[in-house]
């Protein structure tokens, strides 16, 4: 594999940039694997990578039904935090947020990790009162907070409403300093690059159509391309678990649904923050190109369709505009859509599960982005060694039936109220 | 935007209904014995079908009353309606 620097560009410079090298092979399905990923987003890229680079397993395929990160890791908002009250969560997310600050280093490949810092609005003293206990439950767990009352907010954020008579007055905020964003499609590529580098097979257009369980273990996958006989299987496709699940006879705990984003005409840097809405769903970052990103609510009902429905976008720019409104006057650039495994409590599941040989890795809900190098982690781990890491315990898919709910919003099962 | 036929108001926008998801799932019979299994069932595992698929929304802007709509997740195309007490067939 060619080392990206710069002077590799410089050298390449010199012949019109025609000679580098692929950045992955274009494989084809061998006959068989030690582990295959069904799913090539993200996480799926992710877990490939790490099962090389940490576990030392190499004959390992990642097959994606369509093109690599064409789906959520393409499609989402790029907002990387770990504010999160819950200690599971938190610890995981900040274990993340690790493998973020040293991941281009890592993968050789720029993934603009830009740590803005992330500030969530409160518009009530209540409302201050959370993210102060929130705040807290962070600090234990070594991850950075600080909360803003409103003279401070505004310094920092001067063209959000801090008008008077409005109907959720900016009363504070909780700010994250060390969240961000980063360009998510490197974020796939550049897993993909190196996991090849390593004798990883990324098979693209390949589809899975069904299962070879005998015996209650997996022997091997049914794909438009072939059978494979493989030992491991880990199950990463996001949006798609229940149709593959439905394939191996199994109900998960998740519902599919749409999420949309969009994004305005690139504008003049106006804002170095990520920014949420407090009273409603709706959050705000500017692109290094200076465009608006933002997204807010799922649809609100079940949904495979990569495209959504625009009174939701109503609905989530009217509270955009409530909180910054020099955004009316903004064009909409482009709006598309994901489709989301919401799971029942809002957190996600990196597990073993009944079948053996076969892992869980779903119910990302609308967060899976900011999770990508955690998830590969843990679901390496939890492949390679048959056994969930400390740091995904608490992801388990049995905790439905045990009760050890991690429901960090405190929604409860109605995944569609967001 | 959906237009859902209500079976009591006629055709209506989405505007006026919220969502009540699968309209299949079954509280387990209380006067039985209910296994842990039983009752995962109902609160948390879903099929979420891709496809045809009976859901509940509830007419809230309009006569509140809750009604079963067949509607296609990948189009969204809806085939049908129903009372809330009518039976999928």
């Amino acid at each position: 594999m060619q080392k990206y620097s710069i002077f590799s560009l410089i050298k390449n410079a010199f012949s019109n940039h025609d000679k580098w090298d692929l950045a992955w092979k274009d494989s084809s399905p061998k006959k068989e694997y030690d582990v295959v990923i069904i799913g090539g987003g993200g996480h799926g890229l992710a877990t490939a990578y790490y099962l090389a680079k940490e576990h030392n397993i190499t004959n390992v395929a990642v097959i994606e039904k369509g093109w690599i990160g064409g789906g959520n890791v393409g499609r989402n908002t790029t907002i990387i935090r770990s504010n999160y009250m819950h200690d599971d969560n938190g610890l995981f997310s900040e274990f993340g947020m690790n493998l973020w600050r040293r991941m281009s280093q890592d993968l050789n490949y720029n993934v603009m990790f830009s740590p803005r810092g992330i500030i969530n609005l409160a518009h009530s003293d209540a409302q201050m009162n959370v993210y102060a206990r929130r705040g807290n439950s962070m600090r234990l767990n070594g991850i950075d907070a600080v909360l803003l009352n409103r003279e401070q907010v505004k310094e920092i954020i001067p063209m959000a409403d801090f008008s008077e008579n409005v109907r959720f007055p900016i009363f504070g905020g909780l700010m994250q300093p060390s969240a961000g964003t980063a360009r998510h499609d490197a974020v796939a590529w550049g897993y993909a690059r190196q996991a090849d580098s390593m004798g990883v097979d990324i098979i693209q257009n390949c589809e899975v159509m069904g299962f070879d369980v005998s015996a209650g273990k997996i022997n091997g996958i049914r794909t438009s391309r072939g059978d494979i006989k493989v030992k491991k299987i880990g199950l990463c496709v996001a949006g798609s678990t229940n149709i593959l699940a439905e394939k191996l006879n199994m109900t998960l705990p998740i519902e599919t649904h749409l999420l949309q984003a969009c994004v305005s005409e690139p504008v003049k840097p106006v804002l170095d923050k990520v920014v949420t809405f407090g009273a409603g769903h709706f959050y705000l970052s500017q692109s290094d190109k200076g465009e608006m990103v933002m997204g807010g609510d799922l649809d609100g009902y079940n949904s495979y369709s990569q495209r959504g429905n625009l009174p939701t976008l109503q609905h989530v720019l009217t509270e955009g505009i409530a909180m910054m409104p020099f955004l009316s006057k903004l064009k909409m650039l482009r709006t598309w859509g994901g489709i989301m495994d919401m799971s029942m409590d809002g957190s996600p599941i990196i597990d073993k599960t009944h079948i053996e040989g076969l892992y869980l890795n779903c119910g990302w809900c609308y967060g899976g982005f900011k999770a990508t190098p955690a998830s590969g982690w843990t679901f390496a781990h939890t492949i390679a060694q048959d056994r969930v890491h400390e740091l995904n315990a608490g992801y388990s898919l049995n905790r439905f039936n045990t009760g050890y709910l991690l429901d960090e919003k405190g929604l409860g099962t109605k995944t569609w109220i967001s | 935007m959906l237009h859902i036929k209500c079976p009591h108001c006629g055709m209506r926008s989405q505007n006026e209904f919220s969502y009540g998801g699968d309209a299949s799932v079954k509280r387990p019979n209380l006067n039985k014995e209910i296994s842990d299994q039983d009752w995962d069932n109902f609160v948390y595992n879903r099929k979420s079908l891709r496809g045809k698929h009976w859901e509940l929304w509830q007419h809230l802007s309009g006569c509140r009353q809750w009604i079963k709509v067949e509607r296609d997740t990948t189009t969204h195309e809806i085939f049908n309606t129903l009372k809330a007490d009518e039976d999928i067939s």
